[in-house]
């Protein structure tokens, strides 16, 4: 419960990788049950139209029904190039996210837990920090390079974290925009798992703490890994205001590039990942209750 | 620990830069930095003050009505029997639409309600409806809303999911209408997660650049579109740190949100006790 009286409830911000465990519905109460109904029509007409006339305006042409637009997506322009581009950031978030979150859960709870609500407080600011005004602040500091450090290797540096190929920098600003979700997904995992048990028995028995690491936490934990690192995926391959503010291009950055010039382009790429991602994600969620359902830990 | 660490350095180190620039002012004729006030001065009036204005206008409206209907959608997902099906459908859509959404929505709500959009031929041609567009505020909260409302979805399901069907029995039981049912035992247990999501809503639209970059261009006033338009100036001078107030400027509204936020629910929580 203390999730939700804290408001922001934790599994909520991990997203819907975070299916949690069905309770069984409350008996109906037929005679009062119009409203849900009502309910599923009227947002299901708002969510479902706008799809459905995109797919319709990317296969309408003048003689009848084509999938052009799609049979285009590989060869176009800069599709592949920017793509790539956005999941190798992707793959190297996820990376460092991971690295930087899993073992402070488990410091955290295991031996720290005074510092839970400083990390907890932490993770949440970049939920609420507009990215923009963050985007800025990252700029601020980029510009020290030329201004202030030119020549010496502080500058050599900042300067290869904006190589235009692979820009770490991205890297850098995404992990921080990705805390919240991996955090609070770790947090949910690391809770539901007695680890302080688990911990303490591989202790006992004489494992070391990078064995506890590997053999104990990490298989414990990931379903929870799992998420996050689906969460941090999606985050990145839809995240546009850092990349265009500080001047990259990536995926998205590419659509709204091109929409101007390929409109119809552009809306079917928009809806193929909307559609490939939501496939992902519940792919993940049903192989996730399909372990749930092997061994109910 | 390296994580403390990493927090200071990449969050923190921005936010405090952020800070401290937005006080510096460029000489337009020397090109020499001073301490000023200036730039403060600048976007707290005039046509920044509008669009202070225009993202916070546009924020709460969206995040209240997307409050009320991602409650009412969470209600309905957790009261259908044998909904698991649906349940998994809905939860996951959210959370692709809630975290992945922008630029890709944009685009869809272009095809569908734009210029060229499907629906906009039906509904100016058979049905001669004219005169909504997309580039307006309207516009924006309409396409909004489908990003907060999953939000809403996925943030609020495990609060009402913890109202257990077992008060609702004993309320009934004991002879209280519907009506005091939610006046004394579901209002009180879920006005807490319900404001919390709805702040976070707020955020969440306050900071939307994406969509209406992807959607509008800079036309309308919002901060974001002015924060961006600042930075990519080449015109005047100085204009990159106005760029930095502004965006001072809604991490400052954010914070007092935050303090709004934690009163009120300090206040709620001592009328639960």
């Amino acid at each position: 419960m203390s999730a939700t009286t804290t408001g922001l409830s934790t599994a909520a911000v991990a997203g819907a990788g975070g299916v949690q465990p069905e309770t069984r519905a409350r008996p109906a109460r037929r005679a009062r049950g119009w409203w849900r109904w009502a309910v599923f029509a009227v947002l299901g007409l708002y969510f479902l139209v706008p799809l459905a006339a995109s797919v319709w305006f990317t296969v309408r042409s003048r003689d009848g029904v084509t999938a052009d637009a799609y049979a285009s997506i590989p060869s176009a322009e800069g599709f592949a190039e920017n793509f790539g581009r956005s999941l190798a950031l992707g793959a190297l978030t996820v990376v460092i996210a991971l690295l930087l979150t899993v073992p402070t859960v488990v410091l955290v709870e295991l031996r720290l837990p005074r510092l839970r609500p400083l990390v907890e407080l932490l993770t949440l600011v970049p939920l609420l920090l507009p990215p923009i005004a963050l985007v800025v602040g990252v700029r601020s500091v980029l510009a020290w390079a030329p201004e202030h450090f030119f020549g010496t290797p502080l500058a050599e540096a900042f300067f290869a974290l904006q190589e235009p190929a692979l820009p770490w920098i991205l890297v850098l600003v995404y992990v921080v925009l990705a805390l919240p979700f991996v955090y609070r997904a770790l947090d949910a995992g690391v809770r539901g798992a007695q680890l302080r048990t688990l911990t303490e028995a591989a202790r006992v028995l004489g494992a070391s703490w990078p064995r506890v690491m590997l053999s104990v936490v990490l298989p414990v934990l990931r379903t929870s890994v799992l998420n996050a690192a689906f969460l941090t995926l999606a985050l990145v391959l839809g995240e546009f205001t850092v990349a265009n503010i500080l001047g990259f291009e990536t995926f998205p950055t590419w659509i709204v590039r091109i929409a101007g010039s390929q409109p119809r382009l552009s809306v079917a790429v928009s809806v193929l990942s909307l559609l490939l991602t939501w496939a992902l994600l519940l792919l993940i969620s049903a192989l996730d209750r399909r372990r749930r359902e092997e061994d109910p830990a | 620990m390296p994580f403390l660490l990493y927090v200071a350095v990449f969050l923190l180190l921005p936010v405090g830069v952020l800070a401290v620039e937005a006080f510096r002012a460029v000489d337009p004729v020397t090109f020499e930095e001073s301490w000023s006030t200036a730039n403060i001065g600048t976007v707290t009036g005039g046509a920044y003050a509008r669009s202070y204005v225009g993202s916070l206008q546009l924020s709460a409206i969206t995040a209240v009505l997307g409050a009320v209907l991602g409650l009412a959608l969470a209600f309905a997902v957790v009261n259908t029997r044998r909904g698991r099906l649906l349940r998994r459908l809905v939860l996951t859509a959210s959370g692709v639409l809630a975290n992945f959404g922008g630029v890709p929505l944009a685009f869809a709500f272009l095809a569908t309600i734009g210029n060229a959009g499907v629906v906009t031929a039906v509904l100016t041609g058979p049905l001669g409806l004219d005169g909504f567009r997309l580039a307006s505020m309207a516009g924006l909260a309409l396409v909004y809303l489908y990003f907060l409302v999953p939000l809403m979805v996925l943030t609020i399901i495990p609060a009402v999911e913890a109202l257990r069907p077992q008060w609702r029995e004993a309320s009934d039981v004991l002879g209280a209408s519907g009506w005091q049912y939610w006046r004394h035992v579901g209002g009180p247990v879920l006005a807490p997660p319900v404001l919390g999501a709805t702040m976070l809503l707020f955020a969440s639209a306050f900071a939307a650049y994406a969509t209406a970059r992807a959607l509008v261009g800079s036309s309308l006033p919002l901060v974001t579109l002015q924060i961006a338009d600042s930075l990519s100036s080449n015109v005047i001078v100085g204009a990159e740190n106005l760029g930095k107030a502004l965006a001072l400027g809604m991490v400052v509204l954010v914070g007092l949100v935050m303090v709004f936020y934690t009163w009120v629910q300090r206040r709620t929580s001592r009328w639960l006790s």
